[in-house]
């Protein structure tokens, strides 16, 4: 009985944990979808994108530069420049995966979107990351995604701009909300520094997204180094 | 409903390289060994990727985002996710009201 409820409850415990992040992503998704079809995309091509690529900043960025035919090779490489962070985020998830079978592993990464793995880091700093808790913060969060933007693809020109409410800012708050977090101390402080330094600078100078890759490799170059001085020292 | 060949391909191109990045990490730390340096790099792995992402909205974009993530932060150590969150985009709305 205690057996089956199990993963029952993990499903229900993950669904209450992305509650606020349904509620942050609700209004980008409705977004995205009035922005691809001022693009000229279809409803149903909103929604196929969404579905499948399933990760917002490569599909923002792909609305940004999209053309008349699509150009699949333009597309397809910024999305793999944007999401290129995702190779971190899957290494250090992976670590965490113990009660996933080796092909669930693969499953959970085909969602690992950004609010979801930080929550499942979250998740696996203070307890065990099972896959009923994963699927439950999967679920409702990709079906809000896929169906938003559909809804915004329909409803298109009728909705007004998310910056005047403040709603753009949601995802960065969630963010920094995580950030604090995972502090652990000066160490941690030293990571983050040296990523915002050279995010912020990338970003000033390289159009494009390349600060999310600067930022993120200077803040694991900094935790390498800051590795390699204990064991010197010890 | 329409859907264009070029339009499903690029998707599909999209599909493609975000389900490579998002599994090779997987792959990766199969085949390379773990070590105790390695463990630490990859625990700094979530904090170095999120301040990456934010780092532009919170410190290069404008005052008012910069003080909503302040504002945020500060909330973070003593409210609940979703208080400080809609603390933060309160703060931002009524700055930029306020035209700053």
């Amino acid at each position: 009985m205690l057996q089956q409820n199990r993963p029952a409850g993990e499903f229900i415990a993950g669904m209450r944990t992305i509650f606020p992040l349904i509620v942050a992503v609700l209004p980008i998704g409705l977004v995205f979808g009035a922005v691809s079809a001022t693009e000229g995309l279809s409803p149903l091509e909103t929604t196929l994108m969404s579905a499948f690529v399933f990760a917002g900043g490569s599909q923002f960025v792909a609305m940004d530069i999209w053309t008349h035919p699509a150009s699949w090779i333009g597309v397809g490489f910024a999305a793999l420049l944007v999401n290129i962070r995702h190779v971190l985020m899957s290494a250090s998830i992976g670590t965490k995966m113990q009660s996933f079978s080796s092909v669930k592993r693969y499953i959970a990464m085909l969602f690992l979107a950004d609010e979801l793995w930080a929550m499942a880091e979250f998740r696996a700093g203070s307890t065990r990351l099972t896959p009923a808790w994963y699927a439950g913060i999967v679920t409702p969060f990709y079906l809000t995604w896929v169906g938003s933007s559909l809804a915004g693809a329909l409803l298109g020109a009728f909705l007004g701009n998310p910056a005047v409410i403040g709603l753009d800012f949601a995802f960065p708050a969630v963010f920094v909300v995580l950030v604090m977090g995972f502090w652990k101390g000066p160490e941690t402080g030293a990571v983050l520094a040296a990523s915002a330094v050279a995010s912020v600078t990338i970003n000033h100078f390289v159009p494009g997204v390349w600060y999310i890759a600067a930022g993120a490799l200077a803040g694991l170059a900094t935790a390498l180094w800051q590795g390699r001085a204990k064991e010197q020292a010890t | 409903m329409m859907l264009d060949l070029n339009t499903l391909l690029a998707i599909l191109a999209m599909a493609a390289a975000t389900i490579l990045t998002r599994v090779s990490g997987l792959v990766l730390i199969r085949y390379v060994e773990i070590d105790e340096n390695r463990r630490t790099a990859i625990e700094a792995i979530p904090p170095a990727v999120l301040m990456a992402v934010i780092a532009p909205t919170a410190f290069a974009t404008g005052w008012a985002e910069t003080l909503a993530c302040a504002v945020t932060a500060i909330a973070a150590s003593r409210l609940p996710m979703l208080a400080s969150v809609v603390l933060g985009v309160a703060t931002v709305a009524l700055l930029r009201a306020a035209g700053l």
